[in-house]
């Protein structure tokens, strides 16, 4: 059965701010989902929210067609955060922490994290301080913990934002290989072609709203939004 | 003045190799009283910390502002109280703490409580919010998140204790009043007697070279207690396997 996701009517204020305005969404497994808008659209504030990190003001979300809390969406999800965070401990110990929260053995940790670490092409990268490795092998290794806990709900802010060409492509390439009807995979992204190259579905969401939703080809080639029509074609500063 | 320095540096020397009974037990009365006063103090310190570093709620900041003040709490006057308390007269009497190392310990204890608070409430508060985040979307309960943003600012909680710490080690208001330990040696009262009196006794005595050893001996220890924690600290942060004389070699940070 193919995973579904979906949000109704979400509202979040921060102080003054409107960040999510009566936004309603439905995603799939199988797809994956790409939210572009200028920064401040909501897009964060959307994955916070799906994260369970975040309480709405409004709304509720569906998984499989069930309600389900901030606690349980923290269980089956996991965000990939823009800015990478590390605990200071060795990348070993940074990609075990999920699973012993989980109580995997250390037999089956040691063999995920093996395999995780290949995937993004670390793979002799346990013994090493996490903090000390660079930015791009930073969001390699955020990706790596994020995924070997096999999340329902993968997440991801920003991924290859002020990365360097080689490493944007590995993530992109693990990002892909996850595609599968139980994973619903959402990525925010203000790059554009990162978009294109990844996203099957592209959903532009502007003053935390959701202005235009639909396939990455028919939304590129044939915008039915202005300010999407403007935000593709670069006539939108951001 | 230097010839003072220089014949108390021989006379603490000399201290420190003579097996003088005494001096090796008021060393020892010192650092006890001090290190179980300050771990004492973590029992409740540590877990106000948390809540004032980590959490919201109504009245907060002011609660971390009355710890902040407490800081600077002159020692004879929390002594001064001390003695108040727990004399015969006083709401704890009937625990018999004046005049003993429980009492002084229990003071210190409640000297420091400030200190730790504060600074680890600082240290969390400061702490990167991601890392609480991180924890939380790879599935931390709330308990575990606390745990490890704690285990995240491990070192500067450690550098609150150290400065608790030192802070236990240099006090002589509560040594004097709630141990009365400025009485002379022989009495009953210098069984209280720690590195801080002792030098206060010393100065009554007119004996400024044996009250300066006795000093120098007090910075040896605050000082050897700083360098070795900066010393763990930094073989931490080394790569496994550790390299001692690496660490020993750097001078800069990293």
């Amino acid at each position: 059965m193919t995973s579904s996701l979906t949000i109704q009517d979400l509202q979040k204020t921060f102080h003054t701010v409107k960040a999510l305005q009566s936004l309603s969404l439905s995603l799939e497994g199988g797809n994956i989902v790409a939210l572009i808008g200028v920064n401040g659209a909501g897009k964060s504030t959307l994955l916070r929210i799906i994260a369970g990190l975040e309480k709405p003001d409004k709304g509720c979300i569906l998984f499989n067609g069930e309600s389900v809390t901030d606690g349980k969406l923290r269980q089956m999800s996991t965000l990939v955060f823009q800015r990478t965070a590390m605990f200071s401990r060795s990348v070993y110990a940074n990609l075990a922490y999920g699973l012993r929260i989980r109580h995997q053995s250390e037999t089956e940790i040691r063999q995920k994290v093996t395999e995780a670490l290949i995937a993004v092409g670390l793979k002799s990268f346990e013994k090493r301080k996490a903090k000390k490795t660079s930015g791009g092998e930073q969001q390699r290794i955020s990706l790596a913990r994020a995924l070997l806990l096999d999340p329902k709900i993968l997440l991801l802010d920003e991924p290859t934002a002020n990365l360097d060409p080689n490493s944007s492509r590995i993530i992109e390439k693990t990002i892909r290989a996850r595609k599968n009807d139980d994973t619903i995979i959402v990525v925010a992204t203000h790059n554009l072609g990162q978009a294109k190259r990844l996203a099957d579905v592209v959903v532009h969401i502007h003053d935390g709203k959701i202005i235009e939703a639909a396939k990455t080809k028919d939304l590129f080639e044939n915008p039915q939004n202005e300010i999407t029509r403007k935000f593709v074609h670069d006539e939108i500063e951001f | 003045m230097p010839d003072i320095i220089i014949q108390a540096f021989q006379k603490a020397i000399g201290l420190i190799l003579s097996g003088n009974a005494e001096f090796y037990a008021t060393i020892y009365r010192t650092l006890y009283i001090s290190g179980v006063g300050t771990l004492l103090s973590c029992l409740w310190s540590i877990p106000i910390a948390v809540m004032l570093g980590l959490y919201s709620f109504r009245g907060k900041w002011v609660i971390r502002g009355l710890f902040n003040s407490l800081i600077g709490v002159p020692t004879v006057a929390l002594g001064l109280l001390l003695y108040l308390f727990m004399s015969r007269q006083g709401e704890f009497g009937f625990l018999h703490l004046l005049y003993t190392v429980n009492g002084v310990m229990i003071g210190q204890a409640i000297l420091v409580t400030p200190i730790i608070i504060s600074f680890t409430a600082s240290a969390l508060s400061a702490s990167d919010m991601q890392i609480r985040d991180l924890a939380k979307t790879l599935g931390a309960s709330s308990l575990r998140t606390d745990l490890t943003v704690m285990r995240e600012t491990f070192w500067s909680i450690i550098l609150a204790i150290t400065a608790a710490l030192n802070r236990g080690l240099g006090e002589l208001g509560i040594a004097t009043i709630v141990g009365a330990s400025l009485l002379g040696s022989g009495t009953i009262f210098s069984g209280t007697r720690v590195l801080t009196t002792s030098i206060a006794l010393q100065i009554n005595f007119g004996d400024f070279g044996l009250a300066m050893a006795y000093a120098i001996i007090l910075m040896i220890i605050v000082i050897t207690i700083a360098l070795v924690i900066s010393l763990i600290e930094r073989i931490r942060q080394e790569e496994a396997p550790f390299k001692v004389w690496r660490v020993l070699g750097r001078s800069g940070g990293q």
